[in-house]
């Protein structure tokens, strides 16, 4: 039997190469098989009418001109679906007191956010569906909207849902230690400050897209699906189109990007799918990027008040926050809305060793577009806030800003350790991380190169960040608050005749290269060449059960189930040789595709030849011999609610005061993931997620006007980050594996996009300092930064 | 719907005669009327570039031009580079860096990197950045797209 010592430097394992992705080539070839690629027999394509108000009453819709016009097939309204869906509630019962009033997939009587789907049209063609869309007759008597977070709790409010007495979602406090004592002492410098985080969203460059196929005669539903978690949609689908589970088939193959998008159940998607079952025939809808922007889902939009004491030494006294956000009218189906304000109180601060924390979270309903997970979930919020008070009462104690985190970092020996929120912290390397981000951006001589920029009249900047990320959550995400949503992931991996390795796994690809991943580990754990694997992700009909990919979990939960089912399926396969060999399992092993002596390492039996005895020649084994060249394991992570990772990122930035354009010079980001699989995949999802990261901190918002209208809902008005203005970004790495697991990974894909932000406000602020001014407002967008100036 | 016209035009070297309504767009009409699904759609209004491909040896976005305008002209999709071979240094380059995370802006980008090598050459990094500022790519954030660019640039420049 092998044991996991040796599985990670036997001579042909795979872990920690930078092996490159096998479906690369495909999809460069344009093979790819996007959700919209897709064309059925009879399929017919979706067209929703939206509300043009953020807030009005429907007094009536008159469908009779576009039920005329040719190759039209159908038009539903909210009222048509009442008897073929149920209604849902996006709440979680473990955020006690979150409350939202339950939805349907089309708005009934009132409409609540500008964008929400009104009617339904279904025809021939998306064009017939759309020309349809302009001839219906929706008459809205417009109702006044609330739209900002800040007065929606006032009492002269207009309040959203006649069932509740005013638009509070949900309120969370944390308080521990002694923080009104902490604050007052003498000794401590306190330093207070209002971050503002502007509404943004993930822009997908593929829009959501489903096709929904439906088979009467067997009552049974398949959805094709461009999204992260397949048997989380066919859980719900069952529940709210009443349908057996085992008859809904979920299959999502190429993702043109999620970032957490694509993981919520929309009310257009649903309508698609209650469509196709009504109707009897395949429903196809894309959304076009308008409607990408005013229904895909929002996130950010904080306010937080925070303030930090801290004493001549540096050590951080007491920590106080005070988050409020908006979240649209309803919680978001099955995760909630709560989720984001619930991890800002988690992990603000969360790196740092405090004993006095406290943190009050508001939860508010508006009438904008509704709000949810996306990428790094709160923790850009949580890390600016943190990290930027820090700096800033650095400066007021005349401390260097890497001084004062070592000072106040959990110390690297000091583990497993609980932070004042509740966290609990394994594994971690803060220290060691920030000391290596010193040295590998030579910090030192970036600060002389300020100094001697600044005599020129150039304001250059350094900002960092110290972050901890959650991955690889435990059911005490989601299961727990009695979401239909896995935290276990499931492997089978089986052995064919030709003695190659078929893995099908529950966690999916959406680019990240999780297929690649699942190839090494099994192949590195079992014993094949790479390419003698084959992997299956993204199908409910044919991989276990599991929740998919997101929170980072892919690589940490989804490989630990492939290497224990391939682990199991090596000891069954070494069973079978050793009867064959008429040698023991013991003295055998696997490399490269043939059973080998594990003394001397020499070739004893091909898994072809095995392959082929065990399913064509089984007359030549003992009848007591029944061999299972197959194995399925299962994993959760079971001791702690998340497997944290840790991380130092460092910003250079050059701000032109003139313009209060931001050049970003360099980014760095030393990331501890636990053992990485694949260090080319992982470096380029950091990077990603700092590009990501370096968006929300300069160029995108969700512009809305004061009555509740998206202004700025195309490409060309709504910023994302191109080519040129990107900088170059440096990884490191530290390895801490996590105990939790034998594999050791913990998630990577997050981090970027949490802790950026950070680090490049802080950078900014830096720059600023001489001018005595400062930015806590995202997007820093030129306009900001002069106004913070007084320029403008 | 609406008036449709017929048009002529080679794709990928095939000549194809079709009937399109004049409203119908280059890139919907070689994605559903053709079944050539590797050119994409990001945002139907000339911003993001997942639809950029070749007519008439000149890179264009597929959703600002109408089928009908394609009329006589000849196009080159991703699906033709990935069989024509010019491409084929671009393509392992962006393999060996990874410079494709979804690969939904893929064809885009590579029509774009490819116009690069082919016609400007110039091997600096804030250069090729220049140049594929008009391809959104929501997964990489560009740097191994630029890797790979610059790689076949200079490869192609000691041929
Ligand atoms: S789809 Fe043509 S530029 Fe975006
Ligand atoms: S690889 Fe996903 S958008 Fe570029």
């Amino acid at each position: 039997m092998t044991g996991p010592l040796n599985i990670f430097d036997k001579p042909n394992s795979y872990i920690g190469r930078s092996v490159s992705r096998p479906e690369a080539q495909r999809l460069i070839e344009g093979r790819g098989q996007y959700v919209d690629d897709l064309q059925l027999p009879r399929m017919v394509h979706a067209a929703f009418a939206r509300s043009p108000y953020a807030h009005a009453k429907i007094i009536n819709i008159n469908k009779s001109e576009a039920e005329k016009l040719p190759g039209v097939v159908a038009i539903f309204d909210g009222a048509d679906f009442v008897d073929h869906v149920s209604p849902y509630v996006g709440t979680l019962t473990h955020l006690q007191g979150l409350r939202s009033p339950p939805q349907m997939p089309l708005a009934i009587d009132t409409a609540r956010w500008q964008g929400e789907p009104v009617v339904m049209v279904v025809a021939q063609s998306r064009a017939i569906a759309e020309d349809a869309c302009a001839l219906i007759d929706i008459e809205f008597e417009p109702l006044e909207a609330v739209c900002d977070a800040e007065t929606a709790l006032e009492l002269d409010s207009p309040v959203i849902h006649d069932e509740y007495e005013n638009n509070r979602a949900w309120e969370r406090i944390v308080d521990s230690g002694n923080v009104d004592d902490a604050f007052a002492r003498d000794d401590v410098t306190v330093v207070e400050r209002t971050f503002n985080f502007a509404r943004h969203t993930g822009v997908t460059l593929e829009p959501r897209a489903s096709v929904v196929e439906f088979n009467p005669s067997e009552n049974a539903l398949t959805y094709h699906y461009s999204g992260q978690a397949p048997h989380m949609m066919q859980a719900i689908l069952s529940k709210i189109l009443n349908l057996h589970e085992e008859n809904i088939r979920v299959i999502a193959k190429d993702v043109g990007g999620s970032f957490g998008i694509k993981i919520h159940l929309y009310g257009d998607e649903l309508a698609t799918a209650a469509a196709a079952k009504i109707l009897k025939r395949p429903v196809k809808f894309v959304a076009d990027r308008n409607e990408s922007f005013v229904s895909d889902i929002h996130a950010r939009d904080h306010r937080v008040k925070g303030r930090i004491a801290v004493a001549q030494s540096g050590e951080i006294a007491a920590l106080e926050i005070d988050d409020l956000t908006g979240i649209g009218p309803y919680s978001m189906y099955p995760r909630s809305s709560g989720i984001e304000c619930n991890q800002v109180l988690n992990l603000t601060g969360a790196p740092y060793a405090i004993e006095n924390y406290r943190a009050k979270g508001t939860i508010v309903f508006q009438n904008k577009n509704m709000m949810c997970q996306y990428r790094a979930v709160g923790h850009p919020i949580a890390m600016a806030v943190a990290d930027g008070l820090l700096e800033s009462a650095a400066h007021e104690i005349n401390m260097d800003v890497v001084e004062i985190r070592r000072k106040n970092l959990f110390r690297d020996n000091n583990y497993p350790v609980t932070t004042a929120a509740g966290m609990k912290l394994d594994d971690l390397s803060h220290q060691k991380a920030l000391e290596k981000l010193v040295s590998f951006m030579d910090y030192d001589g970036l600060r002389k190169d300020q100094v001697g920029a600044r005599e020129q009249g150039v304001y250059r900047g350094i900002g960092f960040v110290s972050m901890v990320e959650v991955t690889n959550p435990s059911p005490m995400f989601y299961g727990i608050g009695g979401a239909p949503i896995s935290a276990q992931d499931g492997a089978t991996v089986r052995l064919d005749a030709a003695g190659a390795l078929h893995v099908s796994s529950s966690i999916t690809e959406q680019g990240q290269g999780t297929n690649t991943i699942i190839a090494q580990i099994a192949a590195g754990v079992f014993g094949v060449d790479m390419d003698r694997v084959k992997v299956t992700t993204g199908d409910t009909a044919t991989t276990p059960y599991g929740g998919g990919t997101w929170a980072s979990r892919g690589a940490g939960i989804g490989g630990e189930a492939v290497l224990l089912a391939s682990n199991a399926l090596k000891e069954q396969v070494l069973e079978v040789a050793g009867v064959i060999l008429q040698s023991s399992a013991e003295n055998l092993d696997i490399e490269h595709g043939l059973v080998v002596d594990s003394e001397n390492r020499t070739e004893r039996i091909s898994l072809g030849d095995l392959g082929k005895i065990v399913y064509y020649r089984g007359n030549e084994l003992p009848s007591d011999v029944t061999p299972e060249l197959i194995a399925t394991r299962h994993f959760r992570v079971t001791d702690i609610p998340f497997v944290f990772t840790n991380g130092a990122m460092a910003a250079h930035v050059e701000v032109d005061i003139e313009t209060g354009l931001v050049k970003v010079l360099d980014f760095w980001a030393v990331e501890d993931c636990g053992r990485v699989i694949n260090p080319k995949l992982v470096d380029e999802q950091i990077r990603g997620g700092v590009v990501q990261g370096i968006g929300g901190a300069f160029y995108e918002e969700c512009i809305y006007s004061d009555d509740g209208q998206l202004q700025n809902a195309s490409m060309a008005d709504y910023l994302v980050p191109m080519a040129a203005e990107m900088p170059d970004i440096h990884i490191a790495h530290i390895e801490t594996p996590t105990k939790t697991s034998v594999l050791g990974a913990k998630g990577a894909g997050e981090a970027g996009t949490g802790g950026a932000p950070a680090a490049l406000m802080n950078a900014v602020n830096d720059a600023l300092r001489p001018l005595n001014t400062s930015i806590y407002q995202m997007p820093m967008t030129p306009q900001r930064i002069l106004k913070a100036q007084g320029t403008v | 719907m609406g008036q449709t016209e017929n048009i002529t035009l080679t794709v990928n070297d095939e000549q194809v005669t079709e009937s399109v309504p004049v409203r119908l767009n280059l890139v919907d009409f070689l994605r559903n009327n053709l079944g050539l699904t590797g050119s994409h759609v990001g945002c139907e209004h000339g911003v993001c570039g997942a639809c950029t491909l070749e007519v008439d040896g000149v890179m264009v976005r597929g959703c600002l031009m109408l089928a009908v305008q394609a009329d006589g002209s000849s196009i080159t999709t991703i699906e033709g580079l990935g069989e024509n071979q010019r491409a084929a240094d671009l393509q392992d380059a962006f393999k060996r860096n990874n410079s494709l995370q979804c690969g939904y802006c893929t064809p885009g980008m590579m029509a774009s990197a490819l116009e690069y090598v082919e016609t400007i050459r110039n091997p600096d990094r804030d250069a090729i950045r220049e140049h594929l500022s008009g391809n959104y790519c929501r997964c990489t954030g560009y740097q191994s797209i630029v890797d790979a660019v610059l790689e076949v640039v200079e490869e192609r420049a000691k041929r």
